[in-house]
């Protein structure tokens, strides 16, 4: 397994060799799908069976692998090829697909139970993007049911994913079979969402790149809703490049989605070799403690980011310093605290909402039962279709929404999203006081938790974003890079955050960090299950 | 602190979410959920301005970053055998579903 093989290069390495005719399209393919047979186990599915020893030492980033599907583009790649014509900047590269995605002919459930049936009759854009520029869709991987969760295990769909690096630990969520197929070589490229750190926590815990861009640079048509406010899809990939790379594809406005913006999309490789020399990067106190609510007061308790953690942001700083970047050290980001509470609001309230068309009337499953009247069918439908984690939200949701409460949680919520807000315009003005590029923070405030440790407590789940979701409130883009090992051996990530459209700043930082540290011991460092 | 939510209340939520639970998912949900109120119970002691503009969006929604509104044009769908093939129960052009309660008028 230690060989190197195509499918443990990155994409942009894969396209100059394809490009070369030194590998055809049809033999990165299979190399993948070798890969995949390999670490990933038995993929995820509605089969009630107990995990024995050999589920538990892989992987299980599928739920579906496309192999046929990938065979037939791969083909067609090769074919363009040897005709001379232009198969696409991604030509050739494999990629994956989180499972929240329509992919047209492909079954897509959300990794839930009432969508278990139901084939998608169009493809989302960012995936259609993605095929038209050549790359190879491999399959649908795993995620939390709806993309509600922290650690993927909320899928219905079992076993869940682990972690490539300690297969007893999670990878992360919800975009947790995008980070685990990317970080054991299944693919280079995967497409995730990150409605409140969901690319950028398991690209941390799994040691890939993730980037979640500004709230609208990459278009949501036919991506099944969970936080409409918030939702944002994202490449994680093994490198600043691949990710630049990914994103110049999907990006841009797209005629089915209004809320895409209509912003240019820059040269985003272009920007990664510019290097950081005087750009301003900051730091902030208030990224370096945690916060967690004592459940019996409701009051905030303050707790210290591990050692392993914070060295890894400052080392990192140090490394951006001496390749000639200012750092700004207390830099005040007060409402960063209140992310959490906010989101409990926003996005259980935008939940409820499109949770409601899942009714067994028009798509996905239908708990029939005999003499049953509509309103009885659709209870019995979504009992059965939906995990808890679900129903929780769609409880939450309509409580804090309800017309009696909604001033004092709803309404309160969005305001408070307003003074987050108001946090990163404040050091992101070009004519403040701080006047920032970026703010260098931890992306997770532990290192991938074991399965099953916290799976189950909703709160404590959630605050496993916390460093993560003030970028949705906000809006802007976010990157989460490889920034070391722990004690354990378990990956640590950094976090870089920026004024809105600025994906190109946070690539370039990136990228200069990832050559500085590109010699670093801890990057010589397999997965487990690649050891 | 109390819990919030009540189990009256609790049940009333499930039937408006058009769920049904059993004991334990109950018992589970009710337990989380006041967890979740009371881990938003700080939001309460914020000073907010009434003023203070509420933020829907994140990202300003300015006129530069709107996409120009399509031709308002109807466009029929090229492909109604993919989308109806998903129908749990479908007939002759119709979409099957229970009896609908009613109510028969005097």
């Amino acid at each position: 397994m230690s060989t190197m093989e195509l499918c443990d290069l990155t994409a942009l390495e894969l396209t100059s060799l394809l490009r070369q005719k030194k590998a055809s399209a049809v033999e990165i393919l299979e190399s993948s799908l070798r890969r995949i047979g390999e670490v990933d186990g038995r993929p995820g599915s509605l089969e009630e069976r107990d995990l024995d020893d050999e589920d538990r030492a892989k992987v299980h980033a599928f739920i579906t692998v496309s192999d046929e599907r990938a065979l037939a583009k791969a083909t067609e790649i090769d074919r363009m090829i040897a005709r001379g014509e232009d198969p696409g900047p991604l030509a050739g590269v494999p990629f994956t697909v989180k499972d929240i995605f329509c992919v047209e002919g492909t079954n897509t459930t959300a990794a839930s139970r009432i969508l278990s049936n139901f084939t998608a009759p169009y493809t989302a854009t960012p995936v259609a993007r993605m095929e038209k520029a050549g790359a190879v869709m491999i399959g649908k991987v795993n995620l939390d049911e709806f993309t509600f969760g922290s650690s993927s295990e909320s899928s219905a769909y079992r076993p869940t994913p682990r972690n490539p690096w300690k297969t007893d630990r999670v990878p992360g969520g919800s975009s947790g079979g995008s980070a685990a197929s990317v970080a054991a070589g299944e693919a280079p490229l995967s497409l995730g969402t990150d409605t409140a750190g969901s690319i950028r926590q398991p690209a941390g815990f799994c040691g890939v790149v993730g980037l979640k861009p500004t709230y609208g640079r990459v278009s949501r048509y036919g991506l099944i809703a969970f936080a409409s406010s918030l939702d944002c899809p994202g490449p994680l990939a093994h490198d600043v490049s691949d990710a630049a790379a990914m994103l110049q594809v999907i990006a841009g406005r797209d005629e089915h989605d209004s809320t895409a913006a209509a912003v240019p999309v820059p040269d985003y490789s272009a920007a990664l070799q510019k290097g950081v020399k005087g750009m301003r990067i900051g730091l902030s106190p208030d990224y370096f403690r945690l916060t967690y609510p004592d459940l019996e007061t409701g009051e905030i308790k303050y707790q210290q980011l591990p050692a392993d953690i914070e060295r890894a942001v400052r080392t990192a700083a140090e490394k951006l310093a001496d390749l000639g970047a200012e750092i700004i050290e207390d830099v005040p980001m007060p409402n960063t605290k209140y992310g959490i509470p906010v989101y409990f609001v926003i996005s259980r309230v935008e939940a409820a909402s499109n949770l409601h068309r899942f009714d067994g009337v028009k798509y996905g499953m239908r708990e029939l039962v005999p003499g049953a009247d509509l309103q009885e069918m659709y209870r019995r439908t979504r009992n059965a279709g939906f995990g808890p984690q679900v129903k929780l939200r769609i409880l939450m949701g309509m409580y804090t929404s309800a017309a009696q409460y909604s001033e004092q949680y709803y309404q309160k919520a969005l305001r408070v999203r307003t003074l987050i807000r108001r946090d990163f315009d404040t050091i992101f003005d070009p004519n403040g006081k701080y006047r920032l590029d970026a703010l260098l923070t931890p992306t997770n405030p532990t290192p991938a938790f074991h399965m099953d440790a916290v799976y189950g407590d909703s709160v404590l789940m959630q605050y496993a974003d916390q460093l993560t979701v003030p970028g949705n409130h906000a809006g802007i883009p976010g990157l989460s890079l490889p920034g070391g090992l722990d004690d354990e051996k378990l990956p640590i990530g950094i976090q870089l955050l920026g004024a809105d459209y600025t994906e190109d700043k946070l690539l370039r930082i990136g990228r200069a960090y990832e050559l500085a540290t590109a010699e670093d011991a801890w990057r010589k460092v397999l997965p487990e299950v690649l050891r | 602190m109390d819990d919030q939510i009540s189990i009256e209340v609790f049940n009333r939520l499930v039937e408006l979410a058009a769920l049904e639970l059993n004991e334990e998912q109950a018992g589970y949900l009710h337990k989380q959920l006041n967890n979740q109120l009371r881990a938003i119970h700080e939001l309460a002691s914020i000073p907010i301005d009434n003023s203070l503009e509420a933020n829907l969006h994140g990202v300003p929604y300015i006129a530069e970053a709107r996409p120009a509104l399509r031709e308002d044009k109807a466009k029929n769908c090229e492909d109604t055998a993919s989308i109806l093939s998903q129908v749990p129960q479908y007939q002759d052009g119709h979409i099957i579903v229970p009896d609908i309660p009613h109510t028969t008028l005097k």
